[in-house]
């Protein structure tokens, strides 16, 4: 029934089309001349697709004999990929054309990303996983270095593509090692396989889930495999770091959470552990090293490793409390970065991008509006609350204690106050340092109602989260109690 | 009027909203206004508050004016007030419009500063009123936010480190307690407030990584909330982070932050610590008790050594709140009545002490003691005013000082003596180090140059005294007023404490029996 299994893929399919289709278009028409409508067009597509899979997906949809899953966890996680990819391309534009990089492979590049990202979390089985995993990657890749001229960025795509070659290695020599050991690389067999021995996996199973989940740990930057992060995040022209920061994010750790759940649900007790020791290491790590940090880049790099240890946190629970925090978790962190990286790609002083701290400096004084706006993201980013932040912790926090990692929990609080020395000291330059290293902020509509945006959802959001704990409980339910 | 507590707590915010949504400029006429605004709101927020007072029913030692709203994960919306909170309610909105009176004359970022002021008074109210555990936590910990502002942006020379260290100290603090709300969410499945004070929590000897913990989980979570409220308090010896933020906070800064946000504490010991794990309070009561005889003895004897008059009486606030938390670990009515008191005139007191050093800021720009003497020749009324709050800090009997300080010994004196032998002393050396500081600015000849020219109060400082010596008097004087509403709450707290403790004891002499 081909045509049954098309229907369940088409949204992925549409968006590759779309991305041909504007591909011919660049390269017959008008070359980089296209390129702002082609970024402005692909966002519009990115939100139509969102709405189309936010408002009409239901169910459990198998297509392929089981290689892709369309859920409602699938689905949650896509709405929250498209909505932020294209968020981000929409507030790239203006610093991408200053650089003289705004190319219309980029749009084209992000597309094909998402596709990769959509199919990463709808993936079935592990040629699945590893195929758009692989798609994702490889546009990632070729982004990163998108402005060939600067050292830095070359240095960052290189760097990224050596490092991600290496775990995609780990990723594939794990998917071969449970290939061997269960028969089969689909979830579904998988599962069966991971719990024969009275709830337990026979042991080459278990080497083969490590290799998987050290891959899968590089992609979402998880210590100790989040080295490439810094530099990548430092190097890659400011809208790019954005979207690393953002929806490949959100899809690695869909796919984490589909591997762990999917194909390894029965044996939580088997890899929670590792889970566990990765989220304190994560949040550790990401925590201290950001302190020392004089570029703003490199300090959400890890800023970002420190926040995946929360989301592993929610996922080390291995329950549907768990997976529930942790989709609650990614939303609001995509919402903070999305903010503060509105913000950080029109920093500049004399005409020249910059991205170092001092460039906040005393912007309570010149623009308050603004200064109070990233008060709010950084504050909430160090999860103070009353602020939306806060709560995503606090359902993470909730789901470890839950689950009986109640040290878990202890060491990601006292994580969290490291982590909020960081965060303060941003708000200390913004509001008590002095204005002589002052950068100049001219923000387009765009970036600033992004920012707006952000910090009023934040505040507000209090109130309900917007009713996404509804829908992320029925795609955690989904994931989890299948 | 169902809903009377989030308006009073809300009002305030709405007022900061509409100040920095509306008010544009930062000429002469709009700081006015700015000011005209947030004295208005908070005395609304006073006047509204009068009403819930009226209106609350002091034999009753529940929660009155109850409201309730579902919220995210199981949580609720719930406010209201029983006989141990609203004295807060009322100090907070009491002193609120006191303290904006008091920074008429600031000029820097008015709006700001009227906006954190406002916010904060709202996070302050919404501490005392909160019936839920999460509720609670959100607003004790929002307010870092303001008050690192306060600091950081309105406050002295060695403002930054002191707001960083104010921040992450109370927050390192705080998080911990987090964990152990959620914990106790995950034990008792809800985290209303009234129903968590039925909840046994589990007191089984649990032992972690071969440490045996007596009390169990109840001690586990105890600690936790003691890190916290320690911490807020504060306590010896982790009380390092007040004298640097007093110190380098703007007047109204401390104020509030001895006023009201130090309460905080002591208020969380009354509402969590002691109803929620009566068995684990008794256990650590006598440790409670002991560092508590050592923070009166010790931060007295610091105080006398300190060359600031801020830092002083900020040492001086935490000798006081020794008393406090004596007091409710002395866990006996007498007790805990004396802290609620001592709470409630420390609030006026300190305030009072407080201002008193911003009105000769002011004029002088330094709190050095030394740089003043001889104060008395040309500011008589503001000797007279001084001079009183310096004797209600020592504790003269007719002052609310008194009261406060005699009920928490006597309180203590029925469970450890020796104890409260060691916590009398403190009140000989608190006479100490506050006469001293007194005849060294007030008294003598005024000899310093810059200090001839000095004037006496304005009718607006005086102003802003009168309700503060009322208060002070008034209640050391006559305290039923205030025992009267504490009293059946206490009571109730009390009974419910002693009635847990008997139960574990015969359970503990059982266990040890068996071995």
């Amino acid at each position: 029934m081909i045509g049954a299994d098309i229907a369940i893929i088409l949204p992925e399919i549409a968006l590759a089309i779309f991305a041909m289709a504007a591909l011919i278009f660049g390269v017959y028409t008008s070359k980089d001349e296209s390129a702002p409508f082609l970024t402005w067009l692909t966002a519009a597509v990115f939100a139509a697709l969102a709405i189309w899979i936010g408002l009409t997906g239901s169910g459990i949809n198998v297509a392929f004999g089981g290689m892709f899953v369309d859920d409602s966890f699938a689905r949650f996680a896509k709405v929250v990929i498209l909505l932020s990819a294209a968020a981000i391309l929409l507030m790239s534009r203006d610093h991408m054309a200053k650089l003289g990089i705004l190319k219309f492979e980029y749009p084209i590049l992000i597309a094909l990303s998402v596709v990769g990202m959509m199919m990463m979390v709808s993936a079935g089985d592990l040629m699945a996983l590893y195929m758009g995993l692989e798609l994702q990657s490889l546009s990632l890749y070729v982004v990163a270095s998108l402005h060939r001229d600067d050292a830095k960025s070359t240095e960052a795509g290189l760097k990224y593509f050596v490092l991600g070659a290496l775990s995609s290695g780990m990723l594939l020599y794990g998917s071969s090692l449970v290939y061997g050991f269960a028969g089969t690389t689909g979830f579904a067999g998988i599962i069966e396989a991971a719990t024969a021995i009275d709830g337990h996996m026979p042991i080459g199973l278990l080497i083969g889930l490590v290799f998987l989940i050290a891959g899968l740990a590089f992609k979402v930057s998880a210590a100790p495999f989040h080295m490439w992060t810094p530099d990548v995040y430092e190097g890659s022209p400011t809208p790019v770091t954005a979207f690393f920061a953002t929806a490949p994010k959100v899809a690695a750790m869909g796919l984490f959470a589909r591997v762990v759940h999917d194909a390894f649900g029965g044996a939580v007790g088997d890899w929670q552990q590792i889970l566990a020791l990765l989220a304190v290491i994560s949040m550790f790590l990401g925590s201290i090293a950001a302190i020392g940090q004089s570029d703003i880049k490199r300090l959400m790099a890890y800023s970002s490793i420190a926040h995946m240890g929360f989301a592993l946190m929610g996922l080390a629970a291995g329950t549907a409390l768990g997976v529930q925090a942790m989709l609650i978790y990614m939303s609001i962190y995509v919402t903070m970065n999305i903010g503060a990286f509105a913000f950080i790609v029109t920093m500049e002083r004399d005409g020249e991008a910059v991205s170092d701290i001092r460039g906040l400096s005393m912007l309570s004084r010149r623009d308050p509006t603004k200064a109070l706006a990233l008060l709010v993201i950084f504050f909430s980013l160090a999860g103070v609350p009353p602020l939306v932040g806060f709560f995503g912790k606090f359902y993470v926090l909730n789901a470890a204690v839950d689950a009986g990692l109640g040290w878990l929990a202890v060491a990601g609080v006292i994580a969290s106050v490291i982590g909020a020395f960081y965060y303060i000291r941003i708000v200390y330059f913004m509001y008590f340092g002095n204005a002589e290293d002052a950068a100049e902020t001219q923000m387009g509509p765009v970036q600033w109602g992004l920012l707006m945006a952000s910090a009023v959802i934040l505040v507000v959001g209090i109130a309900n989260l917007f009713g996404i704990e509804g829908a992320a409980l029925a795609a955690a339910e989904t994931l989890v109690l299948r | 009027m169902d809903n009377l507590l989030s308006i009073i707590t809300f009002l305030p915010l709405v007022a900061a909203i509409i100040l920095a949504l509306f008010l544009r400029g930062d000429d002469e006429a709009a700081q006015k206004n700015a000011k005209w605004l947030a004295l208005i709101a908070t005395s609304a927020t006073f006047v509204l508050s009068l009403f819930v007072l009226t209106g609350f029913d002091s034999a009753d030692p529940g929660f009155q004016f109850v409201e309730e709203h579902p919220w995210l994960l199981g949580l609720t919306y719930k406010m209201g007030v029983d006989g141990i909170s609203i004295l807060f309610v009322m100090l907070t909105t009491f002193l609120m419009p006191l303290v904006i009176a008091a920074c008429w004359e600031v000029t820097a970022r008015v709006k700001e500063y009227m906006v954190a002021l406002l916010i904060l008074e709202t996070l302050m109210l919404g501490v005392f009123c909160a019936l839920d555990l999460v509720l609670f936590y959100v607003f004790f910990e929002a307010g870092l936010i303001p008050m690192f502002l306060i600091i950081g942006i309105w406050g002295g020379k060695d403002r930054i480190y002191a707001a960083f260290k104010f921040f992450l100290y109370t927050f390192l603090g705080s998080v911990l307690m987090l964990v152990a709300m959620i914990a106790m969410y995950v034990d008792a499945g809800t985290t209303d407030i009234p129903f968590l004070l039925t909840h046994q929590f589990g007191t089984e000897t649990i032992s972690i990584a071969g440490i045996h913990i007596v009390g169990g989980l109840q001690m586990l979570l105890w600690i936790a909330f003691f890190a916290s409220f320690a911490v807020k308090m504060p306590m010896w010896p982790v009380h390092t982070w007040l004298p640097d933020a007093h110190v380098q906070a703007p007047t109204a800064g401390s104020v509030v932050l001895a006023a009201i946000l130090l309460k905080m504490g002591g208020y969380g010991f009354l509402r969590f610590s002691l109803p929620m794990f009566p068995v684990a309070s008794d256990l650590a009561g006598p440790f409670v008790l002991w560092l508590s005889a050592i923070a009166i003895v010790y931060t007295s004897l610091v105080a006398l050594a300190q060359s600031d008059m801020k830092k002083l009486i900020a040492y001086s606030s935490v000798a006081h709140m020794g008393y406090v938390t004596m007091g409710i670990f002395a866990a006996n009515q007498q007790g805990v009545d004396g802290a609620i008191f001592q709470m409630l005139s420390h609030g006026f007191i300190s305030g009072a002490l407080f201002l008193c050093v911003g009105v000769i800021y002011d004029r002088m720009h330094t709190r050095e003691i030394d740089a003043y003497g001889g104060l008395v020749n040309r500011m008589p009324a503001y000797a007279t005013i001084f001079m009183l709050f310096t004797m209600a800090n020592v504790g003269l009997p007719g002052t609310s000082g008194f009261i406060g300080e005699f009920l928490t010994l006597m309180g203590v004196f029925q469970v450890n003596t020796w104890v409260a032998v060691v916590a009398t002393t403190g009140v000989i050396l608190s006479a100490a180090y506050a006469l001293w500081l007194y005849r060294r600015v007030v008294m003598g000849d005024l000899i310093k140059e810059s200090l001839k020219s000095i004037t006496d109060m304005t009718t607006r400082e005086k102003a802003i005294f009168a309700p503060l010596i009322f208060f002070t008097i008034f209640l050391g004087v006559y305290p039923a007023p205030v025992l009267d509403v504490i009293g059946p709450s206490v009571e109730n707290l009390v009974v419910g404490y002693q009635l847990a403790v008997a139960e574990f004891e015969p359970l503990t002499q059982l266990a040890e029996g068996g071995r």
